[in-house]
């Protein structure tokens, strides 16, 4: 039963990283109908950087802040010098683009950072709750931070004005550009924010995965599950997928397939999801006008 | 400006039919050049050719579903992975002689491919790429994980021998393996060619451009795209077992994820939407790491994303798609340039008006 419980906290731990991503992943869906096939290499990038700022001897919430920050501008100049001068190119091309930025980014990590593995610090002390046996301090922190993170963006979307600019040129660029919402600007916004949502799951998965260019592509990859499992057009529903598929991921590995064939489970619930519910759990089936 | 090129005399008395197209005098020229080569380089440079035409087999396969189809796969490095496993179970397990292990893994690739094409490519966009995606990042696990082992050697992988030429031809190891695969080639790129020119071209075709509109002409689109799916996962997975022939050895790190990507660099650097694409990107793939590999390990793959967002940018439809465009059939400033250099003028005059 023990481990029961902390196979279920656990899997929270990791599904709440796979959430943010997701999120992120469906915010840039939304308003491009693009998958950023590139998030999470972007999110590896700016963990290392991080790492760089904590090895010159910053204090830790100093340089997780500046990394998101940094994060941030990197979106916006990615979007602004890469994506947005494609236009309106064909799928292939974007796909094509984003597998580019992929690359570069994964390259550049090993070139600069090299590829030997190394162990990210928590911010967290090993036991936050005293007595507690069932989770270690970091996986209740990155269950805390990624929470708290989704609950500011829900704050941001819902209650001030940028983020209804934002959600309305997503939902409606025509219309939004006629009421004076600077359209172009607000995806380059969103590339940002989605940037730094990655940065942060970068920095929370880091301490339990350990630092090297490949570190993300196993994440990514779940992230995408979870965004397919919660509904590619809904990013709550994303959200809640992803700390469904945490607990998913522990359980299985745990019990049903074993910790090696961990990323076959999120092949799995891509294919499940698509041959029976292709609009996800919490999206809108929808249907294409003739 | 109009250039007219006097193209009066051009047929030459006694010349086969067959050699009335430009393109296949072109074609028999690189074939005969290709058969010389192993006899003037290194048996290390034959193996490097031997590999570009692996690879150009298995990016015809790629060429042929998203280009072609315009269905997207990030995951045919799977597939890759499938064809060489495929042989190298048969060889080592079954002791079953290399030539023998291809049809068996043409057909284990083609039902592999269709069967797993059928739902995802029954929703269009992104769905096939992110399920090819997690296809190709899942393959290495697979292979590695311990249920497999006793057939797939687990991280250690399966050593092959390396085939001797039969019949005792006085031709070395490397080769020997070279004609074998270049004969194979030959057929797979005939193969792709009329393939995409028949009917069943058309329809992918016409799947790519409004699939819609191909419904209502009463193409039958979920079969011809799971079938197009499953010939393009055979061509990639054949050139799998040949490429488990050529490097005698096959493991799982051999068949990450970026495998799977460079399939899709080499299809998009040589032209995805052509068959002699396939060549170019393998050279492509081939011969740029020998360049860059002197910066850093990392080197290539980073000017890898450079070339790509530079070629989706200005030349979308790859080399294959700017050759096209020197042909002075098509540049009138190429055929300007043509029509007044002689020896240019006689070579065009002699491969006739289609050039």
């Amino acid at each position: 039963m023990d481990t029961l419980v902390s196979q279920v906290l656990s899997g929270l731990a990791s599904g709440s990283i796979y959430a943010s991503l997701a999120f992120a992943l469906v915010m840039i869906h939304q308003a491009t109908h693009q998958i950023n096939l590139a998030q999470g290499e972007m999110a590896m990038f700016t963990t290392y950087i991080a790492w760089s700022l904590l090895a010159a001897g910053l204090p830790y919430w100093l340089a997780f802040s500046l990394t998101v920050l940094i994060a941030f501008a990197g979106g916006v100049v990615i979007e602004r010098v890469v994506i947005r001068p494609m236009g309106r190119a064909p799928l292939l091309s974007m796909v094509v683009v984003f597998i580019a930025l992929f690359v570069m980014l994964n390259s550049l990590a090993g070139w600069i950072f090299t590829y030997e593995v190394k162990s990210f610090p928590s911010p967290f002390p090993d036991e936050i709750v005293p007595g507690n046996t069932y989770v270690s301090g970091h996986e209740v922190g990155a269950i805390g931070v990624t929470l708290a993170m989704l609950l500011v963006l829900y704050v941001f979307f819902r209650h001030t004005s940028l983020g209804l600019a934002m959600r309305a040129s997503a939902e409606n660029p025509v219309s939004s550009r006629l009421v004076g919402i600077r359209v172009e600007w607000m995806r380059a916004l969103g590339w940002g924010l989605a940037a730094a949502i990655g940065a942060v799951a970068g920095m929370m998965i880091a301490p339990i995965v350990f630092l090297d260019p490949n570190m993300m592509i196993g994440v990514l990859l779940y992230a995408f599950a979870a965004a397919l499992l919660g509904g590619i057009d809904n990013p709550w529903g994303a959200a809640l997928g992803g700390l469904i598929l945490g607990v998913i991921e522990n359980l299985a590995g745990a019990y049903v397939v074993g910790t090696q064939m961990k990323q076959s489970v999120a092949l799995m619930v891509i294919v499940l999801v698509l041959i029976a519910r292709p609009s996800g759990l919490f999206g809108k089936a929808r249907a294409s006008r003739v | 400006m109009t250039i007219a090129v006097p193209d009066t005399e051009t047929t030459i008395a006694g010349r086969s039919a067959l050699l009335n197209s430009p393109r296949t005098v072109l074609c028999l020229g690189g074939l005969a050049a290709a058969c010389l080569l192993p006899f003037v380089l290194s048996n290390y440079q034959v193996f490097q050719l031997t590999l570009v035409l692996v690879m150009a087999i298995a990016i015809l396969g790629v060429n042929l579903v998203t280009g072609y189809n315009g269905q997207i796969s990030l995951g045919h490095g799977a597939f890759y992975a499938i064809g060489a496993y495929v042989t190298a179970i048969l060889m080592s397990k079954a002791g079953v002689a290399y030539w023998a292990t291809l049809p068996v893994s043409a057909v284990v690739c083609l039902t592999v491919g269709f069967l797993f094409g059928f739902p995802a490519l029954r929703l269009g966009g992104h769905n096939l790429a992110l399920a090819t995606f997690a296809l190709a990042v899942a393959a290495p696990q697979i292979l590695k994980s311990s249920t497999f082992e006793f057939w797939t050697g687990g991280v250690q992988g399966i050593p092959l021998a390396k085939p001797a030429a039969p019949f005792g031809m006085p031709l070395t190891e490397d080769s020997w393996l070279y004609f074998f695969t270049l004969s194979i080639a030959v057929v797979m790129f005939l193969a792709a060619y009329n393939l995409v020119r028949g009917r069943t071209g058309r329809a992918i075709v016409a799947i790519r451009e409004n699939q819609l509109a191909a419904e209502a002409m009463g193409i039958n689109t979920s079969f011809y795209k799971a079938l197009i799916f499953g010939i393009s996962a055979m061509y990639t997975g054949l050139a799998g077992s040949l490429g488990a022939i050529a490097v005698q050895y096959v493991a799982p790190d051999s068949f990450t994820v970026f495998l799977s990507i460079s399939l899709l660099i080499g299809g998009v650097v040589g032209g995805i939407a052509s068959i002699s694409g396939a060549l170019y990107g393998a050279m492509f793939l081939q011969f740029v790491p020998d360049v860059t590999d002197s910066l850093s390990k990392a080197a290539p793959w980073a000017i890898y994303g450079l070339i790509l967002i530079l070629f989706m940018r200005f030349m979308p439809e790859g080399i294959a798609g700017f050759v096209a465009r020197l042909s002075p059939r098509r540049n009138a400033r190429v055929a300007y340039v043509v029509a007044r250099v002689p020896l240019l003028r006689d070579l065009r005059r002699w491969l006739g008006q289609g050039c």
